[in-house]
């Protein structure tokens, strides 16, 4: 609403989050401009002030363009800049860059297939990251661990190792001639779409990235974001109304989820999960995690203890290093599509599936239905059977006659869940936001929720375990387990947990925020970032005031992590001594008078710190952050523009070809991400990418998409008569001229091919999508929409079976937006015959 | 004018006051018979729309121990009432009668679904969770360094369900050593 210019890049805004982009028309009705940069015209195209197609899987040579085109043209905020963000800090000289190794960075170990990232870190200092790879190289001989003032800085950005003149050099290549050879992008069209972000951004104004999907399904996805977030530091769009870089995610909670943690590699609030080499000891673990750094992740040990106090209660004391060992650890990567193959490889016997269809969900369907049928055991908990529990008698390998129930050894509970409207709960929405929703009715019949799931089947377990004395049973025996049991059906009271995760103090009241959390046991909080939902002893996610009621910023609706606080790092949209950039984009300012920072949101720094504040030597954690840093989360209390640490596939995003491409990298030798995770098996075949024998077979590059009517893999809305109403049938979409090229019909039958599946669709022939010209040659792209199934009301072919699974390093996140593929007319080969 | 000609709706639009013909010219006996859900209903519950992550407002109309209706909170800052077609079918999506009421169980190379009991299921999940996890588990890895986990069961899903049901399930699982837990913000 705020925004000067909205750039919705990696996602179809209009139409998947349409109730969200009212706030992009409202935008616009103050004379705000929206961008669509998206390989489809879409309805998000079509109220855009500017459309641009580009070619999928090219995001980085096109962001990287309108960093040089800022750099070059000086249209940067050189006073944000210098100020926020580690431009000026000096790299350790041995760094160098894709530039010099041809699409490498120093330290690439071939063997291991990984990155070392010593040459990567600051000069004279080692930098703990704060998000990612947590963990940073010691530092070497009289370097240091990177608390508030960095070793080496130049504030002119001229030194050759500055973070300003690397970033100018590693994107100096970025021109818009590569962006119209790369993307497919005339060099006009980009240009006049730099201009208006460069004169939207700056103190008086601000430019917002609104993304999805489109931007994080790809080999370097993670660098996708990274690369807009440079651009943002470089225009000072970040902490400052209307700025921002905006995810749109696509579940309920799966924000939610994922601080709370139902993810491998982190406990609740990101909290790093111990790896097998980490030391055993509660400090030798926190200090090369972040603990002796700078910033709030200083405080590591204390929200890392609050946890362990929360899961083991007086079974956690300071004698037994508040039983830290009970925490098990991982070797690896264990992320699903590891599971996945873990199944299909016979050592993953048992599974349970809360709320998600991966047989239809997740890339290369056809092997993670193997894996069901490989399993002993399989839970799934859901509204509706859906593909994932009737995988047995109703899959596309039982229809073709590969496989037969009969000779599928799983052993499969069903079991009915209950909904949003029969359950107390908070969901955490795309921007951090937990809202409460009340339970209406009780749930009828076998369903219930997953809280009364988690807690009976605890119970269950505990009971059984109880007479073992076993050592590694403690764990689960030891757990805090007591919470207030209400109605017939004797569900845990949501409201209990939503306390625990809050936290409590050794006397047993609500902690009012993660400032007052401790590393001695006297403090236990289930998730710090959540400390205070529960302040007060009221539930702060309950809270609706109506938005008439009162200012913009709405602080009394629901409450947002942390601290209720609306916009993150809001610091820095005052400058360094504490004044806003204009009155335009007022939001903090600093009340010399009060002693402390206003405006209508929560500060997202300590309130009372002034701009002025230098830390005293031997300060820790954020006071070890001088007043004018706003970036509180990092160690330096900067934006980074280059990342030390964090990242396995470089410090700086580069342009990489995605895993299956058509087209030569036009900037490095190095055709795709190094660093990338593939799975070289026979179960698993890559296509030949371009200049490799047999890639004219898939010549075409397929992507996928959602639409309105439907909700991811269907789950929620294929079983809906409405729904499947409005969008019955799955298709693809092909531009007149691939129509013409392969003779598809309108409205007829195509088969889309890969080596992993063949899937049949119904024809859309739109000029929707255009061919573009790349590296010389017409470029033609298939648009799949990923939510059909073989059961629901509607059903059809899943588009995720045609993917393999390659992975993004840092996330191991699938890439299913830009892959190869052929198109044929008619039906699949079973379906014509039959 | 013929008595039958001051019938026709357009006449009565006309000069009845509503041009358009959206309000009292466009009442049949059967509408005006017709009293909204939401008029009739006991409790009002406060709600968040269960499908992405925009966290729209809803308000959950009860009658009589049913849910009938599901409509957009004004109230919310976020969405202003609003609800997208997904959103809007929220009603349909609680009350469908193709929503699965009772535990369904397959047994070991079955061709069938049986029906058991929601208890029984309970309880063989639990044996079957002690079974898997005894025999798979690594109390330490080759060197003798700690691991106290299975890689032999697997957890997927969280997305779609609430905060506390997310941190009560990772509890669990990170107590019997249960490593392999994710969600939907994995793909």
């Amino acid at each position: 609403m705020n925004s000067d210019c909205v750039v919705v890049m990696g996602s179809n805004m209009a139409e998947c989050h349409p109730v969200a982009f009212q706030w992009v028309v409202e935008a616009q009705k103050r004379g705000g401009k929206l961008v669509h940069v998206d390989p489809r015209f879409t309805r998000t195209s079509a109220l855009a002030d500017l459309h641009i197609p580009l070619r999928a899987g090219s995001d980085i040579a096109f962001l990287g363009g309108l960093i040089h085109y800022a750099l070059e043209n000086q249209r940067y905020f050189r006073d944000y800049v210098v100020n926020y963000t580690n431009a000026a800090t000096i790299i350790d000289e041995r760094f160098l860059d894709t530039e010099d190794l041809d699409g490498f960075f120093s330290g690439w170990n071939q063997d291991q297939g990984r990155y070392e990232n010593r040459t990567w870190q600051y000069r004279g200092g080692s930098v703990w990251a704060a998000a990612g790879q947590r963990t940073a190289p010691p530092p070497q001989g009289d370097g240091v661990v990177v608390a508030g003032e960095v070793p080496f800085e130049d504030p002119s950005l001229e030194d050759p190792h500055c973070v300003f003149q690397l970033l100018r050099r590693h994107f100096s290549r970025y021109t818009e001639e590569m962006v119209e050879r790369a993307c497919g992008v005339p060099a006009d069209q980009f240009r006049r779409l730099a201009e208006l972000i460069c004169d939207s951004s700056g103190p008086e104004r601000t430019t917002c990235f609104v993304y999805a999907v489109g931007w994080t399904q790809h080999t370097v996805g993670v660098q996708y974001i990274r690369t807009a977030a440079i651009l943002q530091l470089l225009l000072g769009n970040m902490g400052r109304p209307g700025g921002g870089i905006l995810a749109l995610r696509g579940h309920a909670n799966i924000q939610g989820a994922t601080d709370i943690a139902t993810l491998f590699d982190v406990l609740p609030g990101y909290l790093p999960m111990p790896m097998v080499q980490d030391a055993t000891d509660l400090d030798g673990f926190c200090r090369p995690h972040g603990g002796a750094a700078g910033g709030y992740w200083g405080n590591l040990k204390a929200y890392l203890v609050s946890l362990l106090k929360a899961y083991w209660g007086d079974a956690a004391t300071a004698d037994n290093q508040f039983a830290f060992h009970y925490l098990p650890r991982l070797t690896g990567d264990h992320s699903t599509y590891q599971s996945t193959l873990g199944m299909v490889d016979g050592t993953v016997k048992g599974f349970f599936v809360l709320g998600e269809n991966p047989a239809v969900g997740s890339a290369h369907g056809t092997l993670h239905r193997r894996g069901l049928r490989n399993l002993d055991w399989l839970v799934v908990r859901d509204l509706y059977e859906i593909e994932t529990a009737g995988f047995w008698y109703d899959s596309p390998e039982v229809a073709a006659g590969e496989v037969r129930s009969e000779e599928i050894g799983t052993e499969v509970f069903f079991l009915p869940a209950a909904a949003h409207t029969e359950k107390d709960g908070s969901f955490t929405n795309t921007q951090r936001l937990l809202q409460w929703h009340e339970r209406a009715i009780d749930p009828a019949g076998d369903r219930r929720s997953e809280l009364w799931f988690a807690y009976w089947l605890g119970q269950r377990i505990r009971e059984r375990l109880a007479g073992r004395q076993m050592d590694r049973d403690r764990p689960v025996l030891d757990l805090t387990w007591d919470y207030p049991l209400e109605g017939e059906q004797r569900e845990p009271r949501a409201e209990a947990v939503l306390r625990e995760i809050s936290g409590v103090a050794a006397d047993g009241s609500p902690l009012p925020g993660l400032g007052a959390l401790r590393d001695d046991g006297s403090t236990s909080s289930g998730t710090w970032i959540y400390c205070g939902a529960y302040a007060g002893g009221q539930n702060q996610t309950a809270r609706r005031r109506p938005h008439w009621e009162q200012s913009w910023v709405a602080p009394e609706w629901g409450w947002a992590w942390p601290m209720n606080r609306r916009v993150l790092y809001n610091r820095a949209s005052a400058d360094p001594s504490g004044r806003p950039w204009s009155e335009r984009k007022r939001y903090l300012a600093w009340d010399a008078e009060q002693g402390r920072w206003t405006g209508p949101d929560v500060p997202d720094f300590p309130v009372d710190r002034a701009p002025s504040y230098k830390p005293p030597p031997g300060a820790s954690a954020e006071n070890s952050l001088p007043g004018d840093r706003p970036f509180v989360m990092q160690a330096d209390g900067r934006g980074w523009l280059f990342a030390p640490s964090g990242l396995l596939d470089g410090p700086m995003p580069t342009h990489y070809e995605p895993q299956e491409s058509l087209t030569r990298n036009p900037l490095y030798e190095q055709e795709a991400n190094p660093a990338r995770q593939r799975f070289l098996r026979p179960d698993n075949p890559y296509h030949p990418t371009a200049g490799e024998d047999g890639a004219d077979h898939f010549p075409f590059v397929m992507t996928t998409y959602r639409l309105t009517e439907h909700h991811t893999a269907g789950g929620m809305s294929r079983f809906l008569a409405r729904l499947s109403q409005l969008q019955p049938e799955m298709f693809c979409e092909v531009s007149p001229e691939l129509a013409e090229l392969r003779q598809l019909r309108h409205g007829g039958w195509a088969t889309i091919v890969t080596a992993r599946a063949s899937i049949e669709a119904r024809v859309l022939v739109t000029a929707r999508v255009t061919p573009l010209r790349v590296e010389g040659r017409q470029l033609h792209q298939v648009g799949l929409p990923y939510h059909w199934g073989s059961r629901g009301l509607v059903r059809g072919d899943s588009a995720n079976d045609l993917f393999p699974l390659v992975l993004d390093p840092n996330v191991h996140i699938q890439e299913v937006k830009a892959a190869t593929c052929d198109i044929r007319p008619g039906r699949r080969a079973d379906q014509a015959s039959s | 004018m013929p008595f039958e000609a001051r019938r026709w709706p357009v006449w009565r639009q006309v000069t009845g006051g509503d041009l358009l013909g959206l309000g009292r010219t466009s009442t049949s006996t059967l509408t005006e018979m017709r009293t909204a859900r939401t008029t009739t209903a006991d409790r009002v519950a406060t709600s968040i729309c269960p499908y992405c992550a925009v966290g729209c407002g809803q308000l959950v109309y009860v009658h009589q121990g049913e849910v009938t209706q599901i409509e957009g909170d004004p109230a919310s800052p976020l969405s202003r009432g609003r609800l997208c077609p997904k959103g809007a079918a929220s009603r349909e999506l609680v009350n469908s009668p193709l929503r699965e009421l009772k535990v369904k169980y397959r047994r070991p190379y079955g061709t069938s679904w049986e029906e058991i009991s929601l208890d029984s299921a309970m309880d063989m999940i639990a044996d079957r969770v002690i079974a898997t996890r005894d025999a798979t588990f690594e109390e330490a890895d080759e060197q003798g360094r700690p691991l106290r986990r299975t890689m032999g069961i697997a957890s997927l899903g969280g997305a779609t369900i609430d905060n506390e049901e997310n941190y009560l399930w990772r509890k669990l699982m990170v107590g019997l050593g249960v490593v392999q837990v994710e969600n939907q913000a994995r793909i």
